[in-house]
């Protein structure tokens, strides 16, 4: 394979995929509206809306307006920057990685969000949403769950602000994820037990929600990606927007321009979201990767609403919602953040998936090769090059953005687990 | 079922299913029956009011255990108005802890919208029946399939809480279209502009949340219960039914005193969950009809 566009083979006739625009030259005068703000509705095309029950409907209205305004006060932009600066300690390195390119015949640069303060990307949205949530004059914060990653940034930035702080994290999540359940509590967070449904993440989200129906008076949710209701998916990409702006300006400086590719996982997808939003104008090829087993937006997701939005949902053929599964609690999913339903929709992205087993491979490829731990999570973004670069979907010689959206450190203890069972 | 719960071929209703009959798929949604105009929620309710009657709206899970249609006419015999049926769904984000189970329950037995609609196609309780579910349930089969599908089973009015006036415009007009009526929920923090809208589009009558919170049975009705109610009647001459926390008589009887009547829900699921017999249910049901009648309990 040659010509770069021919990694658009790659997407096997789905029709999502199929649409002009992968390659993303045809797409040039149509970039600026793509990732911009949504529609008066709420909506990227025809996915997000705000589908929750009358009574939260005010509360949404009144964090728009709440948004629109912060967002365009400069003070509060300072304000924000500062802290990402001096606190969470932004930037980010771009970090090359020599080892690994030579292993793998492409130019890899990983954006390294591990190396932010709590361990994950996750930190510049709840710094956002904290700093949002004193200007409503709110004191209390919630929070849904998966892996504990936002669980333990939000815990961190209602320490910071002093306000009180509820985490929902389902019981098996919580068995999983031990050692995140005490940090959040370490930090003067209450945890409650999810043991509704699945015991996961979409069952914590729900918990919260009913949470926040009764106490939105003096609660703001804050939602840990680029789902839910309008404005959440839109708001939470602005946030997590300083991911791609800052990368945009360090491959600028390394690269004279624009990567070839752009590489991030998704699960809800808010370092995906805040990684391509920073290239959806340029040529870059933008990837987002699911785990196999909670790939909404694989062969198995159809449109559908769930947890107030419009998007490709895993559910069966009467709407009831599948359950994800992966080892990845933190893509364990069954819904897309509907941005990325659009961008797939129109092709300006494609959505790929990864394995359990690759990317247990990928991840001791990264330590080994580099010295860096990645996160389950983005260790699926690294399982898909790896096999795309084996089957010359990404061309030799390609330089590579991935977006190492977290440490390896939270899951240590469970990989370590699975690679003993493997090993027997 | 005993016949006299069939209704008769050409009496407004569709024709019973023909026995043996098994709807297992939305996929072949005519199933040889050709839907006529469903009975009218709005008129019944007002004639109801008319005749100096307090309203109640019994709920029942559809498919929450094996005699759940025996619970839905036990229900109906206890002196409802109308009667909710819940069409479980796998994520009730709006409902607590009690109609969480009961859907969590159903779903279990294998539950699903077919099934429920089937069951009920060519029964008729007496009152007319409104659906309970969720936006996702109704966007899967396709808004005007769902609705013709509800008309099959002999609904005449549907509630869907996440599709807010924003959402729900395609909803309610394929609704409209077959005869199906769409209730619209208003919040105690509903602000005026919005609940003249919701009076406006909302048909069959106007579902009043009596607080802030989920689906479920609370101590007392809540101080935004009257209020709202209150607002409500201020704004429409449609039928307001206030519903949430309502456990007993004594909070129905005060739910009612400013609105035309009550949904009761939890209540009876949780019984029925803890295995009470349809009777048992009905009669509770009863003891909130004859307390509404006397105006106090």
């Amino acid at each position: 394979m040659t010509a770069p566009g021919g990694a658009e083979t790659g997407a096997k006739g789905d029709r999502r995929l199929a649409a002009a625009g992968a390659t993303g030259e045809p797409l040039a005068g149509r970039a600026g509206q793509l990732m911009g703000e949504p529609d008066e509705r709420g909506r990227f095309g025809s996915f997000g809306g705000g589908y929750v029950p009358e009574a939260l409907v005010p509360a949404c209205q009144e964090l728009e307006r709440a948004f629109r305004s912060a967002w365009a006060d400069p003070a509060f932009k300072q304000r924000y920057r500062s802290i990402l600066a001096d606190y969470a300690g932004r930037p980010s390195p771009l970090t090359e990685c020599h080892n690994l390119s030579k292993h793998l015949g492409v130019r890899v640069l990983l954006k390294r969000e591990d190396l932010n303060h709590t361990g994950s990307h996750k930190i510049n949205n709840v710094v956002g949403q904290g700093l949002l949530t004193l200007e409503m004059g709110k004191g209390r914060l919630i929070a849904e769950t998966g892996a504990g990653q936002h669980g333990v940034a939000t815990a961190t930035a209602a320490a910071l602000f002093g306000l009180e702080c509820v985490v929902y994290m389902g019981e098996v999540d919580m068995a999983r994820q031990e050692l995140n359940v005490f940090r959040m509590r370490l930090l003067g967070a209450e945890v409650r037990a999810v043991r509704s449904g699945s015991r996961t993440l979409k069952d914590a989200v729900n918990e919260a929600l009913r949470d926040w129906v009764a106490s939105v008076s003096s609660t703001h949710y804050c939602v840990g990606s680029v789902m839910g209701p309008h404005p959440f998916p839109w708001m939470v990409r602005e946030f997590q927007a300083v991911i791609g702006e800052e990368a945009r300006e360090q491959c600028e400086r390394l690269l004279g321009g624009a990567p070839d590719f752009v590489v991030a996982c998704v699960g809800g997808g808010s370092n995906a979201a805040g990684t391509f939003s920073g290239f959806v104008g340029t040529g870059a090829r933008l990837v987002g990767v699911e785990a196999a087993g909670g790939a909404a937006l694989g062969p198995k997701g159809v449109p559908g609403v769930l947890h107030g939005m419009r998007s490709f949902l895993l559910q069966d053929e009467f709407g009831q919602i599948l359950e994800a599964e992966s080892i990845s609690a933190g893509l364990d999913y069954p819904g897309v953040g509907p941005e990325h339903a659009h961008l797939a929709e129109v092709g300006r992205a494609r959505y790929e998936s990864a394995t359990d087993a690759e990317v247990l491979e990928a991840l001791q490829l990264l330590s080994r090769t580099e010295g860096i731990i990645p996160a389950l999570e983005p260790a699926h973004a690294l399982a898909w090059l790896v096999r795309a670069t084996a089957s010359g979907e990404v061309p030799a010689g390609s330089t590579v953005l991935l977006t190492m959206s977290g440490r390896g450190d939270k899951d240590a203890e469970h990989v370590m687990r699975l690679l003993g069972m493997r090993s027997k | 079922m005993s016949s006299p719960r069939l209704r008769p071929p050409g009496a407004g209703f569709a024709s019973p299913a023909p026995a043996g009959t098994k709807a297992t798929s939305f996929a072949s949604p005519e199933a040889g029956v050709a839907p006529s105009r469903p009975t009218d929620l709005e008129a019944t309710l007002r004639a109801a009011r008319a005749s100096g009657r307090k309203l109640l709206v019994p709920y029942v899970t559809g498919g929450l255990r094996d005699d759940w249609v025996a619970l839905l006419i036990a229900v109906a015999d206890g002196g409802a108005d109308a009667v909710e049926v819940g069409l479980p769904f796998s994520d009730p984000m709006m409902d607590g802890p009690t109609i969480q189970e009961a859907s969590y329950r159903a779903l279990k037995r294998g539950t699903t919208p077919a099934s429920v609609l089937s069951e009920l196609r060519g029964l008729d309780v007496g009152v007319p029946l409104v659906v309970m579910t969720y936006a996702n349930l109704v966007l899967r089969a396709g808004t005007k399939r769902f609705a013709s599908e509800l008309v099959g089973a002999g609904f005449s009015g549907a509630i869907v809480p996440d599709l807010p006036l924003e959402e729900s415009e395609e909803w309610e007009h394929d609704a409209a279209a077959q005869g199906v009526q769409t209730v619209l929920l208003a919040a105690p923090v509903t602000p005026d502009e919005r609940l003249f809208r919701i009076c406006e589009r909302s048909h069959g009558f106007v579902y009043g949340v009596n607080l802030m919170g989920v689906t479920g049975e609370r101590q007392s009705l809540a101080a935004s219960s009257v209020v709202l109610a209150k607002r409500l009647k201020a704004t429409t001459d449609k039928p307001v039914v206030m519903g949430f926390g309502i456990s007993g008589p004594e909070q129905a009887v005060a739910a009612a005193e400013h609105a035309d009547g009550v949904v009761v829900a939890s209540a009876l699921m949780r019984a029925a969950l803890a295995g009470a017999a349809a009777e048992e249910v009905g009669e509770r049901v009863a003891a909130i009809r004859a307390a509404l009648d006397r105006g106090h309990p």
